[in-house]
């Protein structure tokens, strides 16, 4: 159900904590196979469960809680742009008001053609680099004026 | 942005050389002299306690505790398993220095932590990391990974009787999470959702066990105590506001950054450093220590010092240093909409009068945002707020709480305008 890779990613992540600790890995698990799926179906968080060995209902608490896991399909590249009162103040909203038009959706929809998804964020502890998006959960665009929304987006595929 | 040191934690860290963060270049910057200082002259746990109540060191997190106090709190014999946590889950809008003690200087925080682990008999940590920093997790791992190899962490460090493990776990949004139990309920796999205190960590903490949870920043400042003294340490502050501090500048001002000042310095040479109000425009009001923390006019703030107490006095908190500086172009009441906004987003629902209330807020300050305020609004505000404020499980209720009564005791006349009007007063421009 996942990859070779991903499991042994996961074993790392088990490997921090305790024997008797396994559910501490939840949260990582659950990150590796979002990265690998693209997003969380009921069947992938249940085989993440069985593989560490706790309930299903455990794991999809944690999947529910944390408003990084996608348990919907998400776009090819998913953008999550903060629009907290500190980017506000530094073309936050600029930022996101472009990438709408730009791609033609609002906050929470995808582009016909799947390419992208769009999502308002919270804080990212990274107000100094305002404004800031995050790319696919991991990677953090710094610095987001017009021009540099519009490198980065040539850039993805 | 800027980075700018002047104290112990950029001291000497050349941030624009892509290898500063490694740990050869932390050990010719004199890193982990601490650690060999406590190991090869045998500095009991004790002293090094006393060493950390000298410097009146306190909490950088947010709610300023006393460092020294806190570690003194652990119950060091105890037999069983004992934990360290850090409390990298910087997502107090406004404060993003953690990020850059990761990025730039990950060993201070890693001998910090490893120093913790002796002074409390803690055989092991966690440093809990934010989810949306992913590439400062990954570094952070790395920074581990020398640390093993240089026999800074594992079995008998430096050839002492002392071992201890170290490890790094990721978030994944959720703002909750930096509460302390939430943090402690999210390493274990959980929902992150505050615990009933007490007990306190200290007694039942990660796994039920001891446990002592400080902030990065915290940690990372206690290798230059150890190495020049706690003295030294508070001298560069003032009297119970021990040494620099990181202040997170953002908002409207020329350059947005990290600046390390003596606790004390004035917030005017601070606004200085940050080169100034962007396009010489006028200071309004600023938020001097996160979202959480009671706005101040512009003023008043003028006549502060940065400092816990100062800060105080005028009727707000340092919280995590996070400075948010706001022109005279902001409409206070769009301002307050989009902080109330997220506190309802992130309250984790345990607790009736936050789940409810943070709605509340957010929806009555809405309309009034939009022209649909009621004459009794104001007054419902308080009333909602005074329901909420210190009758539930964690501090997030209070957190939600304080920006719109400061808000609108310093601001009454744009809300009153909006709510008499249907207009706001100012002609409001994000930037
Ligand atoms: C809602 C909420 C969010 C918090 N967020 C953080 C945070 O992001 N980082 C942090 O260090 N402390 C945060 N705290 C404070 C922690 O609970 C705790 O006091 C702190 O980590 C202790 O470390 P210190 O004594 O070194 O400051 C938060 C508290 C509350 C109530
Ligand atoms: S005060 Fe709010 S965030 Fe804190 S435990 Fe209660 S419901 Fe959760
Ligand atoms: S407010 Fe956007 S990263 Fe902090």
């Amino acid at each position: 159900m996942l990859s070779a890779e991903s499991l042994a990613k996961i074993d790392r992540e088990v490997a921090k904590y305790p024997a008797d600790q396994k559910r501490s890995a939840t949260m990582s698990a659950l990150r590796i196979a979002q990265q690998e799926k693209g997003w969380l179906a009921t069947e992938t968080i249940e085989f993440v469960a069985n593989y560490l060995g706790i309930p299903p209902v455990a794991a999809y608490e944690v999947a529910t809680f944390y408003n990084m896991y996608d348990l919907k399909p998400v776009g090819k590249h998913k953008l999550t742009v903060c629009t907290n009162l500190p980017c506000a103040l530094s073309g936050g909203y600029d930022a996101a008001d472009y990438l709408k038009q730009k791609l033609g959706i609002d906050f929470g929809e995808t582009s016909a053609d799947g390419r992208f998804t769009l999502v308002e964020g919270e804080c990212m502890g990274a107000c100094g680099d305002a404004p800031v998006m995050l790319l696919n959960n991991h990677s953090m665009c710094s610095f987001m004026t017009r021009e540099a929304i519009d490198k980065k987006l040539a850039e993805l595929e | 942005m800027a980075v700018f040191a002047n104290g112990i934690l950029f001291e000497g860290v050349d941030t624009s050389d892509p290898n500063c963060w490694k740990i050869e270049a932390y050990q010719a910057r004199g890193g982990y002299q601490a650690l060999k200082k406590i190991l090869t002259e045998g500095i009991s746990q004790d002293d090094v306690i006393a060493e950390l109540k000298t410097s009146s060191l306190r909490g950088r997190g947010g709610a300023g505790f006393p460092t020294g106090l806190k570690w003194s709190f652990m119950p060091r014999s105890f037999p069983g398993d004992k934990y360290v946590v850090c409390n990298t889950d910087e997502g107090e809008p406004g404060t993003f220095k953690d990020r850059d003690i990761l990025r730039f200087n990950p060993h201070a925080l890693i001998e910090g932590m490893i120093i913790a682990g002796y002074a409390m008999g803690a055989a092991r940590g966690y440093n809990y990391i934010h989810g949306e920093i992913f590439a400062e997790y990954e570094r952070f791992e790395e920074a581990l990974d020398e640390a093993r190899r240089a026999g800074f962490l594992g079995q008998n460090i430096l050839g002492s009787t002392f071992s201890y493990e170290l490890f790094a776990h990721h978030g994944y949004g959720a703002y909750i999470c930096g509460e302390e139990t939430a943090l402690l309920e999210s390493l274990e796999g959980k929902k992150g959702q505050p615990r009933f205190k007490p007990p306190f960590p200290a007694s039942f903490g990660l796994y039920g066990k001891p446990t002592t949870i400080n902030n990065t920043e915290t940690f990372a400042s206690v290798p230059y105590i150890i190495t020049q003294g706690g003295q030294k340490f508070l001298e560069l502050g003032k009297p119970n506001n021990g040494g620099t501090k990181l202040f997170s500048v953002s908002g409207h001002v020329n350059r947005p950054g990290n600046y390390e000042i003596p606790l004390g310095t004035p917030f005017a040479e601070l606004l200085e450093m940050a080169g100034g109000m962007r396009g010489g425009k006028k200071l309004k009001a600023v938020i001097p220590g996160g979202s959480s923390a009671p706005v101040l006019p512009g003023d008043i703030m003028m006549q502060c010092t940065m400092d816990y107490d100062s800060i105080a006095k005028a009727g707000s908190m340092l919280g995590s240093g996070a400075v948010i500086v706001m022109n005279e172009d902001v409409c206070m009441v769009r301002a307050l909409e989009r902080l109330a906004y997220f506190y309802h987003e992130e309250s984790c629902g345990q607790c009736t009068p936050c789940r409810e209330g943070t709605g509340w807020l957010y929806r009555v300050i809405h309309r009034i945002l939009n022209g649909e305020g009621r004459p009794e609004d104001l007054e419902l505000l308080d009333s909602v707020g005074n329901n909420m404020a210190g009758r539930t499980i964690c501090a997030l209720a209070d957190a939600a709480v304080f920006p719109v009564r400061s808000f609108t005791k310093h601001f009454r006349h744009e809300f009153e305008h909006l709510i008499e009007h249907k207009t706001p007063l100012v002609n409001h421009k994000w930037c």
